[in-house]
């Protein structure tokens, strides 16, 4: 029975990975939610900015990672535009700017915000995508608005009422790294943070995440939200509650099915291992 | 000159980078900032390069008809209709804005395509994780043993398991601890080992005893 | 997003069919979504560089769009250069544009190695960003966090973690006796490195997933 197990069609795990992912779609089943010390950091960040503060948030990734990042993008541009925070978006991956515009219309279908939606130049101004990765961090630092000469709908950036006062990270009072990879949390933390000592706080995905922890540790990295489990956290905290909650339950049969995965497997393998000897 | 040229360039902007980050004056930062702007203006080219290329590739399989050429097409088709769309037919400078016809091209072909393609890696993790992962030795027992309290650690369902323990002994928080300590300290290790070498290679760059992103002698 | 039946989204979920059929095994469909998609991302990028990046810092600064009828708001350098007779800083944006046509020659067969040029200043771009931050902010900043009193367990475990990880990837000297238990140890932190990194990929693999089963069950089919 073993060696049959052994030589599962991989066809049968990929029914199996499916079916623990869809049946939570269907289940309600409440969890409880534990909020990890390095995401109590990144909102706490959030929290000591006064309202009109400015916020620099960098979406810096595409379609695919989206399922883990959106949610984080949503709850805190909900939490900052609930607090009056001033939001400039970037993005240094081409696909950012366009993610931060399914953002904020999620934020303007919230009905928190029906009665006073987020205002363009007002409340977030999205200065859209620039090639060049690290130089465009690099050369924020001397001129942003030379950096990003146009926003994403065209208009000149230094016409824009918001960007007035608004020259490089002296004036921001925390960046906001959504990131997926390259260019990224790495590269702002070595741009950004390493030439011009701005407060960084990144979400990232959590195939990356690990790699942040040390940045963390060294006080480079001021919070931290890693993969969607993290996105859930943020959103408990902001009191938003979006797909990150809802995601939960099948990211936990996920991981349970995969550590049966491997208790099965690791199984069979000691079980002929011994029968072949 | 082919080759002694675009070593002096490298050299210079290789210098000019360094200098710039101890001298922060003129002409040091006004070279700086003049050597950015054309250094995004050189990367847009290169991703327009990348582009061309795989039209020059596809275009050449078509016009030979060699194994596969439909497909070939297809690839012409959707880069033509998404660079018409976007640039004649999205209304100029805005063409992001929600609603144009470029807009609709990234929600309903772009991203899905694109989502759905990395997606799929997860069945294969999972089809990894059953074949692959054995705890042969001590080293993939401690590995297996790490990945097991992360995974369970990190997901609400691990704590929900071991919620007879008091607050601060769950699963979640030894999965934090083992984020913030162990793991911290050996991706430091690598971190460290990472940077040593990209700084000996950018040397070996800038003094042009690295030469290979010139290709071949010619 | 627009929830239910509606033709962009049935569009959408045939596509996100297209690709998931291959697990099944390698087919039509998904060979025809491939395709589209390698053809739609390029043409992405290229639209994208032209309005966010070559239209407003080199066409407009240098006056190229205006010469086409364009208006981006101000005149650009060269037509400074020829209605005022001043030189303007943004004529220097030439040598960029010029770089930037070096590279697309690499497409041409005979004068494929004048890209070399670009490609040498990129290059050298690379380098000495590199050079430097790689050095302050990963090396050194790192080295300077891990210098801590041994005041606590997790103190020590960071200190020894990180030395020790080191050790093993030092490659100068053959691994016997005090080195070679080092290393061993440094091996352990590594492999718990390794095995939290699994974790981490097989959770954000499994979101990627669960996100287009959501727009396949909840957008499109509206079931959930």
């Amino acid at each position: 029975m073993f060696e049959k197990l052994l030589k599962l069609d991989r066809r049968v795990i990929f029914i199996f990975i499916a079916v623990a992912l869809i049946t939570p779609f269907f289940l309600d089943i409440k969890q409880p939610m534990t909020v990890s010390p390095e995401v109590r950091s990144l909102y706490d960040e959030f929290e000591k900015l006064k309202p009109g503060s400015k916020v620099l948030i960098s979406f810096d990734y595409d379609p695919p990672s989206a399922p883990e990042l959106q949610p984080m993008a949503v709850a805190m541009l909900k939490y900052c535009f609930a607090k009056d925070l001033k939001v400039y978006i970037i993005g240094l991956w081409p696909q950012g700017p366009l993610q931060a515009n399914l953002a904020v219309e999620a934020v303007k279908a919230d009905e928190h915000f029906k009665d006073d939606p987020p205002q363009y130049d007002v409340d977030y101004v999205n200065l859209g995508f620039m090639s060049g990765n690290e130089v465009v961090i690099k050369s924020i630092g001397s001129d942003i608005r030379r950096t990003f000469p146009r926003d994403n709908l065209g208009n000149p950036t230094h016409e824009l009422e918001m960007m007035k006062g608004v020259t490089n990270y002296s004036n921001f009072d925390l960046i906001f790294n959504l990131s997926a990879g390259y260019p990224g949390t790495v590269e702002w933390v070595l741009f950004a943070v390493g030439r011009f000592n701005a407060k960084l706080v990144a979400g990232n995905t959590a195939v990356q995440s690990p790699g942040m922890y040390p940045y963390l540790n060294s006080g480079q990295l001021l919070g931290l939200a890693g993969g969607l489990k993290a996105a859930a956290e943020l959103e408990d905290l902001a009191q938003y509650y979006g797909r990150g909650t809802k995601f939960m339950l099948s990211q936990s049969f996920a991981h349970l099915t995969i550590i049966l995965f491997i208790i099965i497997g690791n199984l069979a393998y000691f079980a002929t291992r011994g029968r072949n000897r | 000159m082919r080759r002694e040229i675009p070593l002096i360039l490298t050299a210079f902007v290789g210098f000019t980078y360094i200098l710039q980050f101890f001298i922060p004056h003129a002409p040091f930062n006004q070279l700086d900032r003049m050597l950015n702007e054309w250094i995004q203006v050189i990367a847009a080219f290169a991703i327009w390069l990348g582009a061309l290329n795989l039209m020059k590739v596809s275009l050449n399989k078509v016009s030979r008809q060699s194994e596969n050429w439909p497909f070939a097409l297809i690839t012409i088709f959707g880069f033509l209709l998404t660079v018409i769309v976007g640039l004649f037919l999205s209304g100029g400078r805005g063409y992001q804005s929600p609603g144009t016809g470029f807009d609709y091209i990234y929600r309903n072909i772009y991203a899905p395509l694109s989502s759905t393609m990395f997606a799929t890696l997860a069945f294969y993790v999972g089809s990894a994780s059953y074949r692959a992962f054995r705890a042969r030795t001590k080293e993939a027992t401690m590995l297996l043993l790490a990945a097991f309290f992360v995974m369970l650690g990190r997901v609400p369902i691990g704590d929900y398991i071991t919620a007879f323990l008091p607050k601060g002994y769950r699963l979640s928080d030894f999965a934090t601890w083992i984020m913030n300590y162990p793991q911290t300290a050996g991706y430091r290790a690598i971190m460290i080992g990472i940077a040593l070498g990209i700084v000996s290679m950018s040397l070996r760059i800038i003094l042009g005893i690295e030469r290979s992103h010139l290709g071949g002698e010619e | 997003m627009e929830t239910g039946f509606t033709f962009a989204n049935t569009l959408a979920a045939l596509l996100t069919i297209g690709i998931i059929s291959f697990l099944w095994k390698d087919n039509l469909l998904y060979k025809i979504c491939e395709a589209l998609f390698v053809g739609v991302s390029a043409g992405y990028w290229f639209v994208i560089l032209y309005y966010q990046n070559l239209l407003p810092k080199l066409f407009d600064n240098l006056g190229i769009t205006q010469i086409f009828g364009g208006d981006p708001g101000e005149p650009g350098a060269l037509q400074v250069l020829f209605n005022e007779g001043r030189a303007d800083s943004r004529l220097l944006y030439i040598f960029a544009g010029i770089l930037g046509i070096m590279l697309l020659m690499r497409l041409l067969p005979n004068i494929g190695w004048i890209a070399r040029w670009p490609i040498a200043f990129t290059v050298g771009t690379t380098a000495g960003l590199y050079f430097v931050s790689y050095f302050h902010s990963n090396a050194m900043a790192q080295l300077e966090s891990s210098i801590i009193p041994f005041t606590s367990f997790n103190n020590i475990i960071i200190v020894v973690g990180t030395v020790t990880g080191l050790i093993y990837f030092y490659f100068s000297a053959e691994r016997k006796g005090v080195l070679g238990g080092v290393a061993n140890v440094g091996i352990w932190f590594l492999m718990i490195t390794f095995g939290a990194m699994f974790g981490y990929t097989v959770m954000s693999r499994m979101s990627l997933l669960i996100g287009r089963f959501d727009f396949i069950f909840a957008t499109w089919l509206g079931l959930v």
